[in-house]
């Protein structure tokens, strides 16, 4: 297996056919469909194995295609190319294909990825490539999920709340103080931490209670905007973080943190400082070990 | 049709881009029950892609800066086609636009006294976008996205669910702008009644009935091959204003962006962003030379620096030094680019270099340009810290859309129709300056959610949307699915079904190929020959599966619209005999003044021509700009505008 730094604690050793398990929940794979056309016409081109997942919420399958790959490519690229040779009505969800919009998620051999950031140079060419939909989520059709999750759960989240003293033009923060609240806000809303978080991963009774990584790191970016009013307003953003959106069901082993394509630092830079501010109310375990932990890494 | 679902709105926008989520902002705060029609996710729209900044002349690194300098700026990058009133409306708003987003949660890169930080881009002589690294699209959808939220927010409160007041259809895309009925007296008579639209996960039909229809749909760039721009930019809303009978101006004008990527092959046209160069990087072709430096035309020839060492100097000491010319308007730097290539001086890829590795530190490089970094080294093997990027012209950018009035954004001749952000026509002329389209999403974006909102409640009698055309829009939606059995008598159908994708790829190659960046008289007649053949094949696109999530289907109904935009750009670049900013003729190499003030007018051609899609779907016609305003003429040296304006302009 050659993709490297994401999913490897929950999915080391894949057999190819979609990580743990998704291809058996959801059905047995089909047979091969459709002949591959390489012809090599273009230098370095060459026929891969690709396995996707094809169904809806009633069920469906992995189905076995052979397809034609150039240098340079991605695995949002192949897909393209089967829907445009093989199979036009796969449904696959995607928009800037450069890695800024976040569309394209889906589990690529069992590891969740953008399909437009995971380029085919890092598979052998010989391996076959499954890409199976997010497992989190509800199935729409093939690799589109239903993410209204997500939606949801960023409805709960209180907005920014502005400072009644100061008008537009007038804000002055320095530089320092926004830097971390802007990291937060390089996410681009993939959804991948979502969809790792073991917390939900396998347990969707879960997900009433928690927010996941993505807008508890919503609510740490709040929380450390430097001018953020939610305190005059009477709201405690710490407090709610543990009360209302279950920030005490992460035990911060950083499934979040590996997969996000914008390498944001969720757990140490979000979360765990969340964690520690709530601590400052009251006492977490978890908190008291990953200081530890951390200290003794220093 | 009764069994189309209905919901009665007061606004439909049709877009979530940072124009449509920002005119819905203003239509629900103006009290109006708003929905937001939009074919990706919420918060996935094509402006997460702007990455340099958005130009508004707060002065906050320059002290010297202002709207009229900006205005300036503006009318000099478009080659004074832009519409003034537009031009002025944006330059003196655009501060105001972007100070308020600082109070909805935005986080922009600050100065050291702590104020939001401006940086250089090509045509502003100040340094005057507002940015946030090289990711600001993304800051502003995910404001104006948390905005929206909280003001659903205040409405669960309110009325105790989110969606009372302001509801987002995501994953929906919209085939008619519809109007109430033309015959009896039905309220309303022509005027916009609502949209026809369909779910993308389960191809149910809907309409949703409202008074005013705000277009913020964007571009049309994927009728090119080699593009910039996401699958949604498929002209969708320049179709819609043109069935709706509105008119579009200065479609010939498509800006080609002159950075970007141009291998691996499957990345060919990605941006890389204005920022680059602003921040310091250089052009050089395949002999280590900056050539820009010979590029500079003779209307910007006092505004560039003629050496090297000045234009290094610049960027510490503006004021007494002038810019590098790597800074020139897109249309230049692209054309520029374009001939080094040609002459045999490009990169090995077809490109030229852009380097910023030997310019900076890498860690001020990692910290700046951060996606730029990221993008290069995932997905090119490329580390831009350590080696100059290949990069190549573009799609990036259509200048033409509907013809709105500058005010109220909203568009000729169809009552209830508006239009802002990309889909809007005039305010940047024959090209658009880096930066201005941020700006101008928000400026006219709220100017357009404020009129409809206004025309919306002044609205007594809601009209009624003719059920012929909500019969048609299905049958026109439903057709791919019975290609083969379509019209078995009519001449041109006599073919198999057609691929939708072949179809879409073809259209792409002749676009990019014969209206691309340099054009040429007999190539854009064989463009207007081959769009028809497209056009008849497209009646016999073809899908299989069913409705749920189909791809296929989505994009059989989209090349309605691309076929549309696709003409207009054809004929309107046939017509225009003079090279001005993003249209420029081998046969024709210079701008011409006599060409200033004259708009070409895109409608839908009438019914004759369109039974036989042979003969085209657009009618062309001339109009003459309004002249600009004298004081707004005043900001200019007599001897500057001598290059642009007509004589008969000038006497006045």
């Amino acid at each position: 297996m050659s993709v490297q730094n994401v999913g490897g604690r929950e999915t080391d050793g894949t057999d190819g056919t979609g990580g743990h398990g998704v291809a058996g929940q959801r059905g047995e794979a089909r047979p091969a469909n459709g002949p591959g056309q390489a012809q090599g016409g273009q230098s370095g081109a060459y026929l891969a194995h690709f396995r996707v997942w094809r169904g809806d919420a009633d069920g469906g399958g992995l189905e076995d295609f052979r397809v034609e790959v150039h240098e340079g490519e991605v695995v949002l690229d192949i897909i393209h190319r089967l829907q445009a040779t093989q199979a036009s009505d796969l449904a696959v969800r995607w928009n800037c294909k450069a890695g800024k919009c976040g569309s394209c998620s889906a589990e690529i051999n069992g590891r969740p990825r953008l399909m437009c950031m995971t380029r085919m140079s890092v598979f052998d060419r010989t391996e076959t490539v499954t890409v199976t939909p997010m497992r989190a989520f509800p199935v729409v059709r093939d690799l589109v999920t239903d993410v209204s999750f997500n939606y949801a759960k960023a409805r709960e989240v209180p907005a920014f709340v502005p400072p009644a003293e100061l008008g537009p033009g007038e804000y002055r923060m320095q530089q320092e103080d926004v830097n971390r609240s802007q990291e937060f806000r390089k996410c681009i809303e993939c959804f991948l931490c979502q969809n790792t978080c073991h917390v939900v991963r396998d347990h969707e009774e879960n997900k009433a209670a928690f927010a996941g990584p993505r807008f508890l790191m919503r609510i740490a970016e709040l929380d450390m905007h430097p001018l953020d009013a939610a305190p005059e307003a009477g709201l405690d953003r710490k407090g709610t973080a543990q009360d209302e959106h279950g920030l005490g069901y992460c035990n911060i082993t950083k499934c979040c943190t590996e997969v996000c394509p914008e390498n944001i630092k969720i757990t140490d830079n979000a979360l765990i400082p969340l964690k520690e501010r709530v601590a400052d109310r009251k006492y977490d375990p978890l908190v008291w070990l990953g200081n530890k932990i951390r200290r003794r890494g220093q | 049709m009764a069994h189309v679902d209905r919901q009665a709105w007061d606004v439909v926008v049709v877009g979530a881009g940072g124009a449509g989520l920002r005119a819905a902002i203003e239509a629900r705060e103006a009290g109006m029950r708003t929905a937001v029609i939009c074919k990706s996710l919420f918060g996935k729209a094509h402006t997460v892609m702007a990455e340099g900044g958005i130009a508004a002349s707060m002065g906050n690194v320059n002290e010297g800066d202002n709207w009229q300098v900006h205005f300036r700026d503006t009318m000099r990058g478009g080659k004074f086609l832009n519409h003034w009133r537009m031009a002025e409306l944006h330059a003196r708003e655009a501060p105001d636009r972007v100070w308020e987003l600082e109070t909805w949660g935005a986080l922009f890169d600050r100065t050291p006294d702590g104020r939001i930080s401006q940086r250089n881009f090509g045509g502003h002589e100040y340094p005057r976008l507002a940015h946030v690294g090289d990711r600001t699209g993304l800051e502003l959808i995910r404001t104006l996205q948390q905005k929206i939220v909280s003001l659903q927010q205040a409405d669960e409160q309110e009325f105790g669910a989110y969606d009372a007041r302001l509801k987002v259809f995501q994953e929906c895309t919209v085939t008619r702008v519809l109007k109430a009925s033309t015959s009896g007296s039905a309220a309303g008579s022509g005027k916009v009644a609502g949209a026809f639209c369909y779910e993308r996960e389960s191809g149910r039909f809907f309409v949703l009935e409202a008074p005013a229809v705000v277009l913020a749909t964007g571009g049309i760039g994927k009728s090119f091959k080699v593009t910039s721009n996401s699958w949604e930019y498929t002209g969708d809303g320049h179709a819609l204003a043109l069935l709706a009978g509105a008119s579009l101006i200065n479609m010939e004008f498509v800006q080609f962006h002159p950075t970007g990527m141009v291998w691996p092959p499957s990345v060919k046209g990605i941006l890389v962003t204005e920022s680059v160069r602003g921040d310091g990087g250089v052009l050089r072709n395949s002999e280590g030379r900056r050539f820009m430096f010979d590029y500079i035309p003779d209307v910007f020839k006092e505004k560039y620096a003629q050496t090297e060492a000045e234009g290094d100097r610049w960027y510490d000491d503006p004021d007494n030094n002038r810019r590098p010319p790597e800074l020139l308007p897109r249309d230049e730097v692209a054309r520029a680019i374009n001939a080094e290539v040609k002459a045999g001086r490009g990169s090995p890829h077809g490109g030229v270099f852009l380097d910023v590795s030997t310019r900076m530190p890498a860690e001020v490089i990692k910290r700046r340009l951060p996606s730029m970094h990221h993008q290069f080294k995932e997905l090119a093997d490329v580390d831009i810290t350590a080696e100059p990027m290949e990069v190549g012209p573009t799609c990036h950018y259509v200048m033409g859309g509907v013809e709105v009035d500058p005010d109220t954004a909203a568009a000729n001749g169809v009552p209830g129709l508006f239009a802002a952000g990309e889909v809007a026509g005039g305010m940047h002329g024959s090209n658009r300056l880096g930066g201005n389209s941020l700006s101008d999403l928000l400026v006219f974006g709220r100017r357009a959610g404020l009129y409809a909102a206004e025309y919306a409640a002044a609205t007594a009698a809601r009209p009624v949307p003719d059920e012929r055309e909500v019969d048609a829009a299905e049958a026109e939606a439903l057709r791919p699915f019975s290609a083969e059995d379509e019209q078995p008598g009519a001449v041109h159908d006599g073919g198999p079904a057609e691929n939708p994708y072949t179809l879409h790829q073809e259209l792409q190659q002749a676009m990019n190929d014969l209206v691309g960046i340099i054009r040429r008289e007999g190539e854009m007649a064989e463009a207007l020959k081959r769009l028809a053949g497209l056009r008849v094949r497209a009646r016999r696109a073809g899908v299989e599966g069913h409705r749920q999530y189909n791809p296929g289907w989505h994009l059989a109904i989209d090349l309605r619209n691309m076929l549309l935009v696709s003409e207009c750009v054809a004929r309107a670049a046939l017509e225009r005999e003079e090279s001005r900013g993003g249209h420029t003729r081998d046969d024709h190499p210079t701008m011409d003044r006599r060409w200033r003030n004259i708009n070409l007018v895109c409608e839908l051609a009438d019914g004759r021509t369109e039974a036989d899609p042979a003969l085209g779907q657009i009618r062309l016609s001339r109009r003459e700009t309004p002249p600009i305003r004298p004081d707004l003429l005043g900001l200019f040296e007599k001897e500057e505008l001598v290059k642009y304006l007509t004589d008969e302009e000038l006497s006045r």
